[in-house]
């Protein structure tokens, strides 16, 4: 599942200008990575696009990390893939 | 269906809004466009989308500033002799009066939810007006909640109930100028603006079960649906808010 922390990199190194070395899996959106709740809800948007699932609100308050999301993410494709 | 046509788009922010929809749709059909962005903090995004269809003036317009306003509409009459259509994809509401029930609103934010979501439609209309010498068409987004209490829409609904009449008001004094006035009303999409709406997916979800259609509205039919007001073909339509719904504003249960 490497594939998945690529792409979710490439989502924050785009919306947040940040340097991709940055984007570790301990890294916090808003404290390290510096994310303001628009940039947030638009991380979100996106990864909803790119990995075809819907992120409902009270998930969102649960990704403080980058490794957070990428393990919410992972479990929401296993369980699309009926795993 | 829009050749020659020039049209100035207020309100893209990234690529999932309602605005760009429109913006590409207009494209497709031949229109030429302007679009508008908000800050600095929506330049680049709304630049890099206006590049991949070779839109050339963008520019920036805070519509709660007098000045920016008069600056865009300066800057549309320099590079282009007249303005036939535009669009006012526009609308905020602090996150305090989304989440709080509708009975907590304060007066701060009240007034601002309707200085960004309706001023802003009469405001920009006025300025559009001088430019649009061949006649022109302007359309707004509103939504249901305008006319029914949607929970968690709040303020908003208030807004777009005074956007429509707006939509009205300005049909009726602009029809002899042959400027007609109209409002599109999509079902819930997803937007970075309708993420700040509590509940908005659930809306999504209901609207497919009990639509006529029984689906939710995608961007790019919104973006059909604008063309055609823009359009020629639209040429006794004005004055009328016109539902791309999937049928759900239909709908009792």
């Amino acid at each position: 599942m490497a594939d998945v922390m690529e792409k979710i990199r490439d989502i924050i190194v785009d919306r947040l200008k940040v340097d991709p070395s940055e984007v570790t899996p301990d890294a916090s959106f808003v404290e390290d990575l510096r994310a303001d709740s628009l940039d947030v809800v638009e991380m979100v948007m996106r990864l909803e696009e790119t990995f075809d699932i819907t992120i409902p609100d009270d998930d969102v308050e649960k990704l403080r990390t980058v490794g957070d999301a990428v393990a919410y993410v992972e479990r929401r494709l296993k369980e699309k893939a009926g795993v | 269906m829009l050749q020659g046509k020039k049209i100035a788009v207020f309100g893209v922010a990234n690529e999932f809004s309602i605005a760009w929809a429109i913006a590409k749709a207009i494209h497709e059909h031949g229109g030429e466009l302007a679009l508008t962005y908000q800050n600095e903090r929506f330049e680049d995004t709304v630049r890099r989308l206006a590049q991949s269809i070779n839109v050339e003036m963008v520019l920036a317009c805070d519509v709660s500033q007098d000045d920016q306003i008069t600056g865009v509409f300066e800057r549309l009459s320099q590079n282009w002799d007249r303005l036939d259509g535009l669009v006012h994809s526009i609308a905020f509401a602090p996150a305090t009066a989304l989440r709080n029930p509708f009975l907590q609103t304060t007066r701060e934010d009240f007034l601002v939810a309707h200085d960004i979501s309706v001023f802003s439609f009469l405001a920009l209309t006025r300025a559009a007006v001088p430019l649009m010498q061949s006649g022109g068409s302007v359309i707004t987004l509103t939504y249901l909640g305008s006319q029914r209490a949607i929970p968690g829409y709040n303020v908003m609904g208030v807004c777009k109930a005074a956007l429509e009449a707006c939509v009205r008001y300005l049909a009726a004094e602009l029809g002899d100028k042959n400027i007609r006035v109209n409002a599109l009303s999509p079902g819930p999409i997803r937007t970075l603006a309708a993420r700040g709406v509590p509940g908005v997916l659930q809306m999504i979800e209901i609207m497919k079960e009990r639509a006529p259609l029984k689906r939710s509205t995608r961007q790019e039919e919104v973006g059909n649906a604008a063309v055609f007001l823009l359009s020629d073909y639209a040429s006794s339509i004005t004055g009328e808010i016109l539902y791309v719904d999937c049928g759900y504003q239909a709908m009792g249960m």
